[in-house]
């Protein structure tokens, strides 16, 4: 089902690192000083701290994986939002305090975990600990303030209050994550912040106007705004499983495009994986958002589509090998094939371009080396930046194949840099040297 | 919709006339709630202009039956039937002006139900107060039920009155469409309940509040509908890659798609297997994405080696698709498309039952469209011969039930035959043997080693070859490389 499937990839870096591990710290000891302080206090309004309580753990069984390995707990974010921003149910002014909110949120995901652990899907405790953060600093500024006559005198100030509040929330959700994925997949801070919030705004939307229409409705409806509240939460987030899953059956499905090259016996098998991950890890070191990520992905997958017009596959399908002309006639068959899918974005113009020396067609064939490039401008400009990082890495995977030797990469880093003049992208050769050197230092 | 049948346009006309006599009849008198029904009539506007299309000029999915729901528990029937009637100023481009009228007419006759409904199940009308929860919940639910099965009923009149007469009665996935829009509008119209209980807080700005997670919602409707379309396109990319090798059968995959879900429809299947033997049909043959184009497009006779590597592109094809998220049965069908009903197909042997449903309908649809095409060594067949080659093949290689629902699927809704290829020079290359033609099985050499069943796949049609084709077109393939 997900995507992720197929991607035992061997990170040679270790799984819970450095920064995972402070977070949760962090997370643990908001939560003991929480309990240790609810504790003492006694716990105020129980039935209010049920019907929470319950709804966080509805929201945490149904969480749900958004594409790129996020995990999501949309309706037990919302309702804990909602507990930590509650005013009045039914008239009743709320007694409850920030730690009380914090520890009615622990345990509620908690619960809520168990059936995943039941059926063998360990919790991500690093999610865990940053929707727990998000809602302590919400819980804290707020609980507060409530008890004031200005907040819950005036319903306009209250709201926005809780609305710049949720924001907050959001926002320290998205730095989090981007700062887990930093450390996890070596991408920069803010090409990080940025993915993460494009694909964090439209459930955070939702998450945070649903999180203040409960704490409002309860104020009429009482803790039925709750019930009530779940059918329409219940839809949204049946739809967004079944987008997640459809997307995640069409990048299988562009998977399975990606491989009958390998079926066909037109290229060595782990090649097409090799290039797109290599591709992929330079793209991030050069700093590539996220959707163009996935398409330079697919691209580099992709990228030998084309020989499946050649009668005979190239010996041992290394398209280096083979001469210029056939290059280009199979970046273009492939393009064609892809063109045909026709939502895959760009991935068909790097397909195309993916042999094209980086600084353009023109000044190749006329063979009058950078002198010449300079003082006329180029007629054509150069490939894509995808495209040229394919060229690169599809370059470094047929010199040295599934070799994990050090030397033998450097050796074919150093061939690749000798032919940065016209035809390697020197900064996308740099980019990969140092990718190739990382991988080598590890290895170890 | 330009030309509607008379019953359509007398069943259209009757809810449109209901509607309008609802409205005038009112009543008006003393009503203070203009403020509530000018609110909400403009939230219904904005969800009316943006609703998601779910099916091209035929089906959207609004969420309008949020206004009218609040509209409801607010101001009562009447208001609520003004409220949809705001449906008319709709600002969506779609929708010819028949439709427009007939949407309007309906919400407004919902939503009036609607009330009358929340009335009769004791609901009070007006603004819910702290002391209306939890009973007003009971008489909401009734509305909201009875506002779904209205709207809904009556929209599939339109639709089934609207449709092609050949296809009406026919079972297609749109009860199982319309169920689940059912649902979502029952839980999406809690909403509506939401906006009446903020209206004591927050007043008019409650709509306002009530609108994101709407968005929201209506965005993750849109993005399965993109992501769905993105989905076909990559299996047609899938098929594609197939027919670059082998150009000659341009468009089989995709016929044998179209067959296999004829008879799928005419044996009653259900909606889901249905889309999944759609996908299995087009991807049956990606496996010869694995066999080598030389073998594809062999003229002569084939060796054993290169028999044995067609024989074996089903299970190339399972590869291939493997781990794409299918139906188990989809894969099944792909892997045991070439099984003979006498159990002397491949790639398994299996015989009768043992072969899996799908495969028994692909191998029908597969022959039958190979056997309408034209292929090199011969012009294409007429469908009468098609059928009778079927037919006489309908227990030794096919399943009779599905080709007797092949043969009646194609009585009824006709077969569109490829146009015939004209076989120039621009073609790289012109595979001279067809695997899927039942009528003329590949030729193989007979070797000592091997003589066998595996070559008597079926009558051999001596001299089947047309001896006027040049014997291959300048191969541009060989001529590059």
């Amino acid at each position: 089902m997900s995507e992720r499937r197929h991607e035992p990839r061997k990170r040679p870096w270790p799984v819970r690192n450095s920064g995972q591990l402070l977070l949760i710290a962090a997370a643990g000891v908001v939560l003991v000083a929480s309990v240790a302080q609810t504790a003492v206090a006694g716990v105020r309004d129980t039935r209010i701290a049920i019907a929470f309580g319950a709804l966080i753990a509805f929201g945490e069984v149904l969480r749900l994986n958004l594409p790129g390995d996020r995990e999501s707990a949309p309706i037990g974010i919302a309702g804990a939002l909602a507990y930590a921003l509650l005013i009045r149910v039914g008239g009743y002014q709320v007694q409850h305090t920030a730690e009380q909110v914090v520890t009615v949120t622990a345990i509620g995901m908690i619960i809520g975990a168990l059936p995943h652990l039941a059926v063998g899907r360990p919790a991500k405790v690093s999610s865990m600990a940053t929707r727990l953060l998000c809602v302590a600093a919400v819980a804290f500024i707020f609980r507060s303030l409530a008890d004031s006559d200005a907040i819950s005198g005036h319903w306009g100030l209250a709201f926005s209050l809780m609305t710049s509040l949720v924001l907050l929330a959001l926002l320290l959700e998205a730095v989090l994550t981007a700062l887990m994925r930093v450390e996890e997949q070596r991408a920069r801070f803010r090409v990080a912040l940025v993915d993460e919030m494009r694909v964090q705004l439209p459930l955070g939307a939702a998450v945070g106007a649903s999180a203040l229409l409960i704490a409002f409705a309860a104020e009429t409806m009482g803790l039925a705004a709750v019930a009530v509240f779940t059918a329409p939460l219940l839809l949204t987030q049946v739809a967004f499983r079944r987008y997640a899953g459809i997307r995640a059956t069409y990048l299988q499905t562009v998977r399975a495009l990606a491989k009958v090259t390998e079926i066909g016996g037109y290229v060595e098998p782990g090649h097409s994986e090799r290039v797109s991950q290599l591709a992929v890890a330079v793209g991030r070191e050069l700093g590539i958002h996220e959707p163009e990520l996935l398409e330079l992905e697919y691209a580099a997958l992709m990228h030998d589509i084309g020989q499946l017009s050649l009668t005979d596959p190239i010996p041992g399908g290394a398209t280096v090998l083979a001469a210029p002309h056939e290059q280009r006639r199979i970046a273009e068959l492939g393009a064609e094939v892809i063109q045909q899918a026709q939502v895959l974005g760009s991935v068909a113009e790097i397909v195309r371009r993916q042999n094209e020396p980086y600084r353009g067609i023109e000044v190749a064939h006329e063979g009058r080396g950078r002198h010449a490039a300079v003082s006329r401008p180029a007629v054509r400009s150069g490939p894509p930046l995808s495209s040229r990082i394919i060229k690169a890495a599809n370059a470094f995977d047929d010199l040295v194949g599934s070799s994990m030797d050090p030397d033998r990469a450097a050796a074919a880093v150093q061939q690749l840099r000798l032919d940065t003049v016209s035809e390697f992208d020197p900064d996308t050769v740099e980019a990969l040297s140092r990718v190739v050197h990382r991988r080598s230092v590890i290895q170890l | 919709m330009a030309r509607l049948p008379w019953r359509a346009r007398l069943y259209i006309g009757t809810i449109v006339a209901a509607a309008v006599v609802l409205l005038i009849r009112g009543p008006f008198g003393g009503v203070t709630w203009w403020r509530e029904v000018a609110v909400l009539g403009v939230l219904l506007v904005v969800f009316e202009s943006t609703a998601t299309l779910l099916r091209p000029r035929e089906l959207a999915w609004s969420p309008a039956p949020i206004a009218t729901l609040a509209a409801v528990v607010l101001v009562g029937p009447v208001g609520a039937a003004l409220v949809g009637a705001c449906t008319a100023f709709g600002l969506r481009r779609g929708p010819t002006l028949v439709q427009r009228a007939f949407n309007t007419g309906m919400l407004a006759l919902s939503a009036y139900l609607a009330g009358r409904a929340f009335i009769a199940a004791h609901g009070h009308v007006g603004q819910p107060v702290s002391g209306s929860f939890p009973g007003i919940i009971g008489p909401f639910a009734v509305a909201a039920v009875v506002h779904a099965v209205a709207n809904h009923g009556l929209l599939g009149g339109v639709l089934w009155l609207t449709s092609q007469p050949q296809k009406r009665g026919r079972r297609t996935s749109a009860p199982g469409m319309s169920l689940e829009l059912i649902v979502s509008d029952l839980g999406y119209g809690a909403f509506g309940l939401l906006i009446a209980a903020l209206w004591s807080v927050t007043g008019l700005f409650a709509p306002v509040l009530v609108l994101i997670p709407v968005a929201v919602a209506r965005w993750a409707v849109a993005q399965i509908v993109e992501q769905q379309r993105a989905y076909e396109a990559a299996v047609g990319a899938l098929c594609q890659a197939v027919e670059t090798k082998d150009l000659y059968t341009r468009g089989h995959s995709d016929r044998v798609s179209r067959g296999s879900v004829m008879i799928a429809r005419e044996i009653g299947m259900r909606g889901e297997r249905v889309e999944a033997l759609r996908y299995a049909g087009m991807l049956h043959d990606v496996g010869k994405l694995g066999v080598a184009t030389r073998v594809l497009q062999k003229t002569g006779k084939l060796t054993e080696e290169e028999y044995a590597a067609i024989q074996l592109h089903p299970m190339r094809g399972l590869e291939v698709v493997r781990e794409i998220g299918f139906l188990d049965e989809a894969l099944a069908g792909i892997m045991h498309h070439h099984e003979r009903i006498d159990g002397r197909g491949y790639p398994m042997g299996l015989a009768g039952d043992e072969i899996p449903e799908f495969a028994r309908i692909l191998a029908v649809a597969d022959a039958f469209d190979s056997m309408t095409s034209t292929r090199s060594y011969r012009g294409a067949r007429p469908i009468e011969e098609a059928i009778f080659e079927l037919r006489r093949w309908a227990g030794t290689q096919f399943d009779p039930a599905f080709v007797d629902a092949f043969v009646a699927a194609v009585l009824k809704e006709g077969w569109q035959c490829p146009e015939p290829e004209p076989i120039t020079g621009d073609l790289p290359a012109i595979p001279a043997q067809d695997h899927d033609d039942p009528a003329s099985p590949l030729r193989v050499i007979a070797s000592e080693r091997y003589p066998g069943p595996v070559i008597e796949r079926g009558p051999q049609v001596p001299g089947s070859r047309r001896p006027d084709l040049p014997d291959r077109g300048p191969n541009l393939n060989n001529a590059n490389y």
